[in-house]
C-alpha cells in the first residue's frame, strides 16, 4: 500500500455498528495522521472498543457494519478475508486489554513472537528470525530476552505478558498500533512503564497509535488528540491539553468533575446522575446525554446535535457547549 | 478506643506465599482508613482475616474489644452485624436470581430480624443509598452498575454496622458513577458516623476519601499516616513511586525497574530493595521497621529521615 504524502494513515468515515437492536457505534468519523496519536476516551458501553476493533474488521459476532475505513487510502471493507489477515499484524498491530487472550498458554513466548514474523514473511531466514525475536523482546524492555523467549506465558507477570503482546504488535513494523485499554489490567507502577513504552516505540518506529481508554489520566499522559465518546457517538474531539482542561461538552466536563482530586478531600464530587442509556434505547433524534445533563434544555431532547467547531482543532456535539476558558464543573 | 484493632497478623498460604507479614492497623469509630497497594501486596488477604473468613497464623484481630479468635456461633453472628463487607464487583455481589429487595431482606433474616420489620427496613436502606424504594422488586441486571453497587452498600448497611469493609468497592465502576458511590460513603461517615476500612489500588480515590492510609508492599505496611500527609509528602520510596505513576498527575515520574517480585520468593532485607532507586547495600540485609513508634506518620525505610534515632 502506498499513498500520497497528505493522505491520512487512517480514515474512518460514518462508521455505524449495530448488534441486532443495539446500536453500538453511531456515525463515527475520525482520522489519524502517520505517526500520530489519537486517544478514544469513553466509559463502558460508549462504543470506543467496537470502533477500534472495526478497524481490524473484528467488531464482534453478529455485528452489522456500515461506513468506510481506509488505511493509507486502501478501503479495508473492500478487502477479502485473506488480504485482511495480512493487514492485521503487518500493517496494524493490535494490543488488547487482556494479554492472555492473544497468547497461547501451551507455546513458548519466542515461538509465538516468531510466528508473527513468519506469517507475514517479514524475516525469511530462520536464524535471523530468532535474532529478531530477541531484539523485539529487548525493545519492549524485557530483561533477559533469551530466557524469556523460552518461557511459557504463565511464567511471566501480567506486565511482562503485556510487553510480549506489544512486541508481537510491533514485530512487522506496522504503521498503526491499535491498543484497547492496554494498561487497565496492570498495576499502576507497571502501567506507567507500558505507557512510556508506547511513547518510546512511536518515537523510534514512527508508528501511529489509536488507543482506547476509560482513564482521563491516560489520555492526558499521552497528550494526544482525544476523541470523547458517549452512547456510540463522538461528543467532543480536539487536542488533549485543551479538551481535558477546558471541555466544551457537558459530558466531558462531567467526567473531569467526577474525578477525585487533591484539595477536595471528602467533599461532594460532581457525580453525573444516573447512568448511560443502554445501546438499544438510544434514539437518533435527541442528544443521548440530555437526560443526565445539568445544562439540557427542551431542544436537546428534540435534536441530535452535530459535531461543530468550538475552537482551534476542536469540535463538540452539543447545542449549548460550554464557552471556552470556563472553569471545569462551573 | 479503637473500633477495629489488628495486631501483628501474619498469614502464609499453603503454596508458601507469605501474603501478610506482621501487619498492624487500627480504625477508630467514625474513621475512614485506607489500605492501598498493588496486586499481591496482601491487602485483600488482610481484609479476609479481618472479616474472619480466613484464620491468621499469628496475631490478633479485635473488634469493639472482642478478640475475633474467641468468638463463635451466635455471638459471632451478632458481632458480624456490626462489621459488614461491601464487595468488589457489583455483578457478582448480588445473586442474579434474587430481587434487590430480597437480597437486603435475606441479610436481615440471617441476623435475626423479625419478618414484620423487614419490608420497612429494606425501603429505608434503599432510600439511604439514593435508590427509589419502588425499585425493590427489580433484579440486579435491570439496574445500572452504580445502582447495583449502591444496593450492595444498602445490604451491608441494613444490619446497622459500625464498620464497613470495602474491598475495591468502586474499582469496577465507571468514573462518572464511581463519584456517586464515593459521595454516598462520605455521607454515611459524616451523617451516621460509620467507620470504613477502604481497600483500593487507586491512590486518588483513597486520598480523597480516607483520614489515614496504610501503604502495603509484598505483605507489609511500608508507610502509614494521614492521607493528606502521604499525598503531599510521601516518605517511603515505594509510596513516592506509586504516587508518581498516577497517569496525568504532574509529579515527576519515578519509573521503577521491573515488576513486583514473586510473593512466594520475596527478597531478603527490605522487600522493595530490588526495585528501589535509592537502595544501598544495607537494604538487602536488614528489614526496616515502621518508625518512629507511635508517631502519626511512620515509614519502613532505612534511608528515611524518620529512621534516624531521635
Amino acid at each position: 500500500m502506498s499513498a500520497p504524502e497528505d493522505t491520512p494513515l487512517l480514515e474512518i468515515e460514518h462508521l455505524s455498528v449495530t448488534f441486532g437492536a443495539a446500536h453500538a457505534v453511531r456515525d463515527v468519523s475520525l482520522r489519524l495522521d502517520p505517526g500520530g496519536t489519537v486517544v478514544v476516551l469513553g466509559e463502558s458501553g460508549s462504543g470506543k472498543s467496537v470502533t477500534a476493533r472495526s478497524v481490524l474488521r473484528l467488531p464482534g459476532r453478529r455485528a452489522s457494519v456500515r461506513g468506510r475505513i481506509r488505511l493509507a487510502g486502501c478501503d479495508l471493507f473492500a478487502l477479502d478475508e485473506k488480504a485482511m489477515r495480512q493487514v492485521r499484524g503487518r500493517d496494524i498491530g493490535f494490543v488488547p486489554q487482556d494479554p492472555n487472550s492473544s497468547l497461547d498458554p501451551l507455546r513458548r513466548i519466542g515461538t509465538q513472537v516468531e510466528e508473527v514474523l513468519q506469517v507475514h514473511g517479514a524475516v525469511a531466514d530462520r536464524r535471523a528470525r530468532r535474532a529478531r525475536v530477541a531484539e523485539l523482546l529487548a525493545l519492549v524492555g524485557i530483561p533477559n530476552p533469551a530466557r524469556t523467549a523460552r518461557s511459557y506465558p504463565h511464567e511471566l507477570s501480567g506486565g511482562m505478558r503485556q510487553r510480549v503482546v506489544i512486541a508481537m504488535a510491533v514485530a512487522c513494523a506496522p504503521r498503526l498500533i491499535i491498543a484497547d485499554e492496554p494498561t487497565t489490567a496492570l498495576d499502576v507502577t507497571v502501567q506507567a512503564q507500558v505507557l512510556d513504552l508506547f511513547t518510546t516505540l512511536q518515537r523510534e518506529l514512527g508508528t501511529a497509535l489509536l488507543l482506547v481508554t476509560h482513564d482521563v489520566g491516560v489520555a492526558a499522559e499521552l497528550a494526544a488528540d482525544v476523541v470523547v465518546m458517549y452512547a456510540g457517538r463522538i461528543v467532543e474531539r480536539g487536542p488533549a491539553a485543551a479538551v481535558l482542561t477546558a471541555p466544551a461538552h457537558p459530558y466531558t466536563a462531567g467526567l473531569l468533575g467526577a474525578r477525585p482530586r487533591p484539595g477536595l478531600r471528602r467533599g461532594e464530587l460532581a457525580a453525573i446522575p444516573g447512568g448511560p442509556p443502554p445501546a438499544t434505547e438510544v434514539v437518533d433524534a435527541a442528544c443521548a446525554f440530555a437526560p443526565r445533563c445539568g445544562r439540557a434544555e427542551p431542544a436537546c431532547s428534540a435534536t441530535a446535535p452535530e459535531l461543530r467547531d468550538v475552537g482551534p482543532g476542536r469540535a463538540a456535539a452539543c447545542l449549548l457547549p460550554i464557552a471556552p476558558l470556563q472553569e471545569v464543573g462551573a | 478506643m479503637s473500633l477495629l484493632s489488628v495486631e501483628n497478623i501474619s498469614k502464609r498460604y499453603a503454596n508458601g506465599v507469605l501474603a501478610v507479614d506482621d501487619v498492624s492497623l487500627s480504625v477508630a469509630p467514625g474513621e475512614i482508613v485506607g489500605i492501598v497497594g498493588e496486586s499481591g501486596c496482601g491487602k485483600s488477604t488482610t481484609a479476609k482475616i479481618i472479616l474472619k473468613r480466613l484464620e491468621p497464623d499469628r496475631g490478633t484481630v479485635r473488634f469493639a474489644g472482642h478478640d475475633l479468635a474467641d468468638v463463635r456461633g451466635r455471638r459471632l453472628r451478632s458481632l458480624r452485624a456490626r462489621f459488614q463487607l461491601v464487595p468488589q464487583s457489583p455483578q457478582t455481589a448480588l445473586d442474579p436470581r434474587m430481587t434487590v429487595g430480597a437480597a437486603i431482606a435475606f441479610n436481615l433474616r440471617v441476623h435475626g430480624w423479625s419478618r414484620a420489620k423487614i419490608p420497612d427496613r429494606v425501603d429505608e436502606m434503599l432510600d439511604q443509598v439514593g435508590i427509589a424504594p419502588r425499585l425493590r422488586d427489580r433484579y440486579p441486571h435491570e439496574l445500572s452498575g452504580g445502582q447495583v453497587q449502591r444496593v450492595a452498600i444498602a445490604r451491608a448497611l441494613a444490619t446497622g454496622p459500625d464498620l464497613l469493609v470495602c474491598d475495591e468497592a468502586v474499582s469496577a465502576l465507571d468514573k462518572s458513577v464511581q463519584a456517586q458511590v464515593l459521595n454516598l460513603l462520605a455521607r454515611l461517615q459524616r451523617e451516621r458516623g460509620i467507620a470504613i476500612l477502604f481497600i483500593s489500588h487507586d491512590l486518588g480515590v483513597v486520598e480523597h476519601l480516607c483520614d489515614r492510609v496504610a501503604v502495603m508492599y509484598l505483605g507489609r505496611v511500608v508507610e502509614e499516616g494521614p492521607a493528606e500527609e502521604i499525598w503531599a509528602r510521601p516518605r517511603h520510596p515505594y509510596t513516592q513511586a506509586l504516587l508518581s505513576a498516577i497517569p496525568g498527575e504532574s509529579r515527576s515520574r519515578i519509573v521503577l525497574a521491573g515488576d513486583p517480585p514473586d510473593p512466594a520468593d520475596a527478597p531478603a532485607g527490605c522487600a522493595f530493595h530490588t526495585r528501589c532507586p535509592r537502595a544501598v547495600e544495607e537494604c538487602a540485609r536488614r528489614r526496616p521497621d515502621l518508625l518512629p513508634l507511635a508517631a502519626p506518620h511512620r515509614d519502613a525505610c532505612a534511608l528515611s529521615t524518620s529512621a534516624v534515632p531521635v
